[in-house]
């Protein structure tokens, strides 16, 4: 395979091939390519999952085979999707590991390419790093497990704690919501389970790194977090992913539930090769005066269709979605927000900024539904979009359903350029075509930035300034 | 010729049009050369040709810095080989502020790893700034953005100063600007002259050349240089008129 090749080669100073290799797959379970009940049972059976799994996972395939693709939020692309070509199941065979010295070599390999620092290694301890399927390294920071946090991969989540698992699993996000959830329902593997007990406020954030690393694997990760009364936690879930010839389809399920005053902020950083397909589907419930808020950007892949959202359930709760979207060359970035209220007083926040980039395309999809019964709601939603060079498109569809006085609505979008001009501005101080881009596209996203946690922001300012290099001849 | 920037014989158009028909100048380091022309007779096309602007084809001729044609380079090489140019309309960036587009051009001009200190870099900073008398709020202002006419000037004397070029080239630095702001950006413009900057100042009008005092002035008509003479020819033209000079031109 090329991406081998990728390795091997010697002048790795150029962080431009990052994410662009992949690891001998010796894989000891493989579901083989297709999804029947065969494969449902083949899964079951190696995560010797409970039988309540195991008609769950039936019941969404059901659902998944009926379920026509979406026809209203959607793209012609979803066509190009061909679902029996697809492997649902791979894994390393072995349990979530405890220890750093039990994680195998290519996995440490893999932090090392993602060039994740000294400290932040050390800092490993609290980290959750899923390998393919399964969690390849899963291990709590003591301080965390002491405060009666648990941090563990889904599969044993669900085994280990079947109380607090079985009460949210699922209803954040029915199975049938969309074509990719009841897919994911089906098939999924991975993905983490985080419980925060009452009045706990995790101070560091728990992060996860995906990556997928077998040709034609599509990945399923399910997220299931519960932050308990007066309880905080920030998360970060990352993944930078190899290049592969074929396509490449990742539909994860990730749900929140924020109890009354608590406090729950989901951050991700993403960066997919452009082959991918990433279907995801975010949501939040957020019980009285709590507050979610999901930070999400999205680089890379061929398609992303992603609209995190907020059920905003208890009188005074808050959601928020931030986000910034860079489709590059080929790429659809399909992304956007859903904020619906459900009790009095309740707001939301949505900023969204998106990049075009040459062939690429950012469309921007919001919903905020405040029904006419709820009093003193408020919503504010700003969509700006970028565009670099002129064969960049960009849409727009903020459907705002507002209904009865007594709630209020603020709206405002903007379209800017830039121009052949601004970009002779800076090259002639000096700065190289990609470098004049990367700043654009930094100044156009800072002011938003700015509210992310420090260390990802940097991350993502050095996201932005590869993917700027790269997009120039 | 080493130590200066040659323009020679230099034909160029835009969309299929000829504007500079074969022109000729030298600038060698450590004068002024002006250049006076009537709007369109192609000052500011000159200016962008030599920095390599992408819309302009150059169709004969050779522009050489320091012995080296610069065309077919990049136009971001040749900022780096020293030419600068500030702009008669310079861009606005938004969301980039001056401090950071100033740091990223400086870094851009060193090897990796190697970038500039912020403590010198922002002593540096506030010693130009300080000597065009700009304000210090103006660095976490983003460039050139919602800007006056005279501030966007400045700013572009600021760069000049930060980026010590071997060769600058200023397209109408002085349109836009009132007396004192002329008076400032003149001052500050003539503390950088010396034997290691050749200038090229473009102007419209003669009054710039009251401050900043030209070695050497062409007139520019129809995009050739039709006469070059000492300071006293900017006056000449002023009271005599660019119809002289155009009469010169076809004579
Ligand atoms: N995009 C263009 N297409 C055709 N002609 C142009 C274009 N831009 C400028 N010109 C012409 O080039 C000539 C020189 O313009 P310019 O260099 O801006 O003059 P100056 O700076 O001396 O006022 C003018 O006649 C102008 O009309
Ligand atoms: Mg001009």
């Amino acid at each position: 395979m090329s991406e081998v090749t990728t390795l091997e080669k010697p002048d790795l100073k150029i962080d431009q091939d990052e994410g662009n290799f992949s690891y001998p797959e010796d894989y000891a379970f493989d579901a083989g390519t297709g999804l029947t009940e065969k494969t449902i049972d083949y899964i079951c059976d190696v995560k010797e999952d409970p039988d309540w799994v195991r008609e769950f996972r039936k019941k969404a395939l059901r659902i998944f085979r009926e379920k026509p693709l979406p026809t209203h939020w959607a793209s012609k692309d979803l066509e190009n999707i061909h679902f029996d070509d697809f492997r649902y199941y791979l894994s390393k065979g072995a349990k979530p590991k405890r220890t750093w010295d039990e994680v195998p070599d290519d996995v440490k390999r893999t932090f090392e390419r993602l060039g994740i620092p000294e400290k932040e290694r050390a800092f490993l301890a609290g980290v959750e790093a899923q390998f393919d399927s399964e969690a390849a390294y899963s291990n709590i920071k003591k301080a965390v497990a002491e405060q009666g946090v648990i941090f563990v991969g889904s599969r044993e989540g669900l085994k280990e704690h079947p109380e607090i698992f079985r009460k949210w699993f699922g209803k954040v996000i029915p199975t049938a919501d969309n074509k990719f959830s009841a897919l994911n329902s089906a098939v999924f593997s991975g993905g983490s389970f985080i419980y925060v007990p009452k009045g706990v406020k995790v101070k560091h954030p728990l992060q996860a790194y995906f990556r997928i690393n077998a040709e034609n694997f599509g990945q399923f990760e399910r997220t299931l977090i519960i932050v308990d009364e007066g309880a905080e936690l920030t998360y970060m879930e990352g993944c930078t992913a190899p290049k592969f010839d074929s396509v490449t389809l990742h539909s994860a399920v990730v749900e929140l539930v924020a109890m009354k005053g608590a406090k729950l902020q989901y951050i991700t950083v993403q960066n997919w090769s452009p082959n991918v397909f990433n279907l995801v589907t975010k949501r939040g419930l957020a019980h009285e005066e709590s507050e979610i808020k999901w930070i999400d950007c999205n680089i890379g892949s061929r398609l992303t269709m992603k609209y995190p959202g907020v059920i905003l359930k208890g009188r005074k709760a808050r959601g928020e979605v931030l986000s910034i979207a860079l489709a590059n060359n080929g790429q659809h970035q399909d992304t956007g927000a859903k904020m619906i209220h459900a009790a009095d007083e309740t707001t939301s926040n949505i900023i969204s900024k998106s990049i075009s980039i040459g062939s690429g395309r950012a469309t921007y999809r919001g919903l905020v539904h405040i029904p006419r019964h709820l009093k003193g709601c408020k919503n504010n939603t700003e969509c700006d979009a970028l565009l670099i060079n002129t064969e960049s498109r960009t849409d727009t569809y903020p459907a705002i359903v507002t209904r009865g006085e007594g709630n209020s609505v603020q709206h405002e979008a903007s379209v800017s350029k830039v121009s052949a001009e601004q970009i002779f501005y800076m090259q002639q101080r000096g700065l190289s075509e990609g470098q004049a881009m990367s700043l654009s596209v930094n100044g156009f996203v800072n002011e938003l930035v700015r509210q992310f946690p420090m260390e990802y922001s940097v991350e993502l300012k050095r996201l932005i300034d590869l993917e700027m290099e790269g997009s120039v001849g | 010729m080493k130590n200066s920037l040659e323009i020679k014989g230099l034909k160029a158009s835009i969309n299929g049009t000829e504007i500079l028909h074969g022109l000729n100048l030298t600038i060698p380091k450590g004068e002024v050369h002006a250049i006076m022309g009537k709007n369109g007779s192609g000052k500011s096309t000159l200016a962008k040709v030599m920095a390599g602007h992408p819309d302009y084809e150059v169709t004969g001729g050779d522009v050489l810095l320091d012995g080296k044609t610069i065309l077919g380079l990049d136009p971001d090489v040749r900022a780096r080989e020293g030419l600068f140019l500030a702009f008669q309309y310079p861009s606005e960036i938004p969301g980039v502020t001056i401090a950071n587009f100033m740091r990223a051009a400086l870094n851009a001009r060193r090897p990796e790893g190697q970038e500039v200190d912020a403590v010198e870099y922002y002593n540096e900073l506030y010693k130009k700034m300080d000597l065009l008398k700009i304000d210090r709020s103006f660095t976490s202002r983003a460039v050139n953005d919602g800007f006056s006419g005279g501030e966007k000037k400045k700013n572009e004397i600021l760069q000049m100063a930060m980026l010590e070029p071997k060769y600058a080239v200023l397209d109408e630095t002085d349109s836009g600007l009132d007396i004192d702001a002329l008076k400032i950006v003149s001052h500050g413009v003539n503390s950088l002259r010396g034997p290691k900057m050749g200038i090229l100042v473009i102007t419209h009008y003669q009054r710039l050349l009251d401050y900043i005092v030209p070695d050497v002035v062409h007139v520019m008509v129809d995009g050739r240089i039709v006469k070059s003479g000492s300071k006293e020819l900017a006056l000449e033209m002023e009271k005599k008129g660019y119809d002289w000079v155009e009469n010169l031109a076809t004579a």
